[in-house]
């Protein structure tokens, strides 16, 4: 009975989704002419080369023209990390060992890992600092490292992740990204402000586009930390004994 | 034979975002489980992203990247703005994720259950 009325109620909201979706027809062009700037899209579209010299421009709008909106979701994304921790964590009674729920993995699996582990870092650190270059960035770059890790501790039962370095890792990322915005404020300018430090440089260079590409790796670092940690505490909850 | 092509496309595109947050309401709606819950809810998230980025797309677009080979071109690019809230959705998915999960797992060590017809103290 119930599921039926579920059933209903989504059958309703589909009816509208797919009204609403009737009024975007897929594919126009909504942002209007590039040069006009009538759009936010078209104005991000027409100056962002021109005025930041980075040429992803999505990494433009995530980390320049909304910074401090990307500060706060590197805020949330600390506070899921701090949030689980407190949730999940335990203190350990005294001699009594961490213990994983996996079991061990066979050998092919762990000297793979352990062969791949490497270059699934170096490919998370190349789309990290590319960020302003190519598709991808610090997000994306800290996610692939984050899997890499993943790999490590399904391979390894005992695989030890310290957690003072991701602490610190995760702190020191995040005290860039804030003191590099505060540095602008320093310099006279506005919080973010992309040339605080050297010119923006040309574009397509690996260094242009003035503080972008250190925020961006900063949030790397962090995301990768994070993230990491978040794996860790969830393979590391121990099945209730009593 | 699939009469317009551009309305095939249309249909696959936002018809699968539609889908996705339907199914994933539905998982919401009725699954007992607690972490068929979680993952109905990562469902929803997936089709609203996917909603969103097929809202920017530009028929005939490019992604939104002045790379070599397209600069001082004039080609035309998708609306990059989508693609940049999409970037922040899909973070702010993974940290609701992260949290509802450790819940989940705090309430199964609590009443050694997950579903929800079964924790009792949530009847009155």
């Amino acid at each position: 009975m119930k599921k039926y009325l579920a059933i209903f109620l989504l059958l309703i909201v589909g009816f509208y989704l797919i009204q609403a979706f009737n009024l975007v027809p897929f594919g126009e062009n909504r942002i209007g002419n590039v040069e006009d700037e009538s759009t936010v899209g078209a104005f991000y579209l027409k100056n962002t080369v021109p005025k930041t010299s980075v040429a992803n421009v999505v990494t433009a709008i995530v980390v320049n023209y909304r910074g401090f909106d990307t500060l706060g979701e590197v805020t949330v994304l600390f506070l899921a990390t701090t949030g689980l921790g407190s949730i999940l964590f335990r203190k350990r009674k005294h001699g009594e060992e961490e213990e994983r729920v996996l079991k061990e993995s066979s050998q092919l699996v762990r000297i793979g890992s352990r062969l791949l582990f490497p270059f699934i870092a170096l490919l998370g650190i190349y789309v990290f600092i590319h960020g302003h270059l190519t598709p991808g960035g610090g997000f994306q770059g800290g996610a692939i490292i984050a899997t890499g890790f993943l790999l490590m501790l399904v391979a390894y039962k005992n695989y030890r992740l310290g957690h003072g370095t991701l602490t610190w890792v995760e702190s020191f990322a995040g005290i860039t990204f804030a003191g590099i915005g505060m540095w602008g404020l320093i310099t006279g300018g506005t919080f973010l402000e992309n040339n605080a430090f050297s010119g923006l440089g040309n574009v397509n260079d690996l260094i242009s586009g003035g503080v972008i590409p250190i925020i961006y790796i900063a949030v790397g670092l962090k995301v990768a930390a994070e993230l990491t940690g978040v794996l860790d505490i969830l393979l590391n909850i121990k099945p209730n004994k009593n | 034979m699939f009469g317009d092509y551009q309305n095939v496309v249309t249909m696959s595109v936002y018809g699968s975002a539609i889908a996705l947050i339907l199914i994933g309401l539905y998982g919401v709606l009725i699954k007992k489980h607690l972490m068929k819950i979680v993952i109905g809810l990562s469902v929803v998230d997936s089709g609203v992203n996917l909603m969103f980025v097929a809202i920017g797309y530009i028929k005939g677009g490019t992604a939104p990247i002045f790379s070599p080979s397209v600069i001082d071109k004039n080609v035309q690019m998708v609306d990059p703005v989508p693609q940049a809230l999409v970037l922040t959705a899909i973070v702010i998915g993974f940290a609701v994720t992260a949290v509802a999960l450790s819940l989940v797992i705090r309430l199964y060590k609590h009443h050694k259950t997950a579903r929800i017809d079964q924790i009792k103290s949530l009847k009155w």
